[in-house]
């Protein structure tokens, strides 16, 4: 338990957060977080699809302009993000890939890949367009 | 929740420079700052910057600071005793990750060489953490071997080359806590989560062949926050300064209670 007349030694601030064991930890809550949120703008879109032609077309506009396209980059990283770390996170419940230089590798493909289908993703979705 | 911003009282100030005495004419002038509390007067917490001439001094962090307390200030307080790593006093937080200052070479450190206590405890004085509760939740998995069976009358309890080998990387562990404290769910959960020094050793006795306590072991450690508050961060694992696999031994403590479960 703290003493909380003693003074507390300091973390966040000194330490070194961006190493990559930590940073990607991090990055997996904050994906986390950031699409549980995005999955409100499925159920949006779903909600205007059922409210009819007008309303969809509304959401289609406010998605299609440049800020609700970053958003939904956003989302598509975070989602493959969250879904190529988790899968990692799978491997180490097996009881494999904790020797250090196991972890970084891991990290650095996870990072890699998410990249890939992120992109893989919208040169879909534009190529769809035309 | 977890609390990201320091209390009033722990918020660092600027401190004072000092110089040693001769270092001015030094070519290799080394800058190094020290977080300083001093737990008389209920000022806050200071870094203090020293400059120190480093080829007066020996080639560790330790002896830098040695050399400060000898030249420069006799009140600097910090925790050292076997200067070769193997009894752990000296773990503190330098250059951004938690290590020994004893076996870190100044010369590994580039510029300025920060140093403060370990991260997110509360600080006794400059850089001497309390580690009380470190050492009750280290006392609370039992770290002694547990039996039924009465001890064999003519002789001791035998282990295979293999079983003994099941303990490397595990008994070398000297409880230094610099990857409990590197934890960040360590910082925000250790009044409960037990960290990866403690857990390291649960599973030292899990893994004896000679310990025939197991199932309690896991009964005990079984729990949502003394085990899985571990989220595989790794930052034990890159931090331990005997090169030691925390984070593998927690795995396998979840693997165990995981296949029990099957």
């Amino acid at each position: 338990m703290r003493n909380p007349n003693r003074p507390l030694s300091p973390h966040l601030t000194v330490y070194r957060m961006h190493q990559l064991t930590s940073l990607l930890s991090v990055v997996h809550r904050g994906t986390g977080v950031f699409i549980t949120i995005a999955a409100l703008l499925l159920v949006g879109w779903l909600m205007a699809m059922a409210a009819g032609a007008e309303a969809y077309a509304t959401f289609n506009a406010i998605a299609g302009h440049w800020f609700g396209q970053l958003v939904l980059l956003g989302v598509t990283f975070s989602v493959a993000y969250h879904l190529c770390n988790g899968i990692r996170h799978l491997v180490w419940d097996t009881g494999r890939g904790f020797e250090l230089s196991a972890v970084y590798r891991g990290g650095y493909i996870v990072v890699a890949v998410s990249i890939l289908l992120t992109i893989l993703v919208w040169v879909v979705a534009y190529a769809g367009r035309f | 929740m977890a609390e990201f911003r320091l209390p009033a009282n722990s918020r660092i100030r600027e401190g004072n420079t000092h110089r040693a005495p001769g270092a001015e004419s030094s070519n290799n002038l080394r800058r190094i700052r020290v977080y300083r509390y001093d737990p008389e007067g209920g000022a806050n917490p200071r870094m203090d910057t020293f400059e120190i001439d480093a080829d007066q001094a020996g080639p560790m962090i330790l002896d830098a600071l040695i050399a400060i307390k000898d030249q420069i200030d006799p009140t600097l307080t910090f925790r050292r005793s076997c200067r070769e790593g193997i009894c752990g006093s000296c773990a503190m937080n330098i250059d951004g990750t938690n290590t020994l200052a004893c076996t870190k070479g100044l010369d590994e450190v580039k510029g300025d060489i920060n140093v403060s206590p370990l991260p997110h405890m509360d600080v006794i004085k400059d850089l001497v953490p309390d580690l009380n509760h470190f050492y009750a939740q280290y006392a609370s998995i039992e770290p002694w071997i547990k039996t039924q069976t009465p001890t064999p009358p003519d002789h001791e309890r035998l282990q295979s080359k293999e079983e003994r080998e099941r303990l490397d990387g595990l008994y070398e562990c000297i409880l230094c806590a610099c990857c409990s404290t590197s934890c960040p769910s360590y910082w925000w959960n250790g009044d409960r989560y037990l960290g990866p020094a403690a857990l390291l050793q649960a599973y030292r006795w899990i893994a004896d062949s000679r310990d025939e306590a197991t199932g309690e072991r896991l009964d005990e450690l079984n729990d949502s926050y003394k085990l899985y508050r571990c989220h595989t961060i790794m930052n034990c694992t890159a931090t331990c300064p005997k090169g030691l696999n925390p984070g593998k031994a927690i795995g396998e403590i979840k693997r165990l209670i995981a296949e029990r479960e099957v």
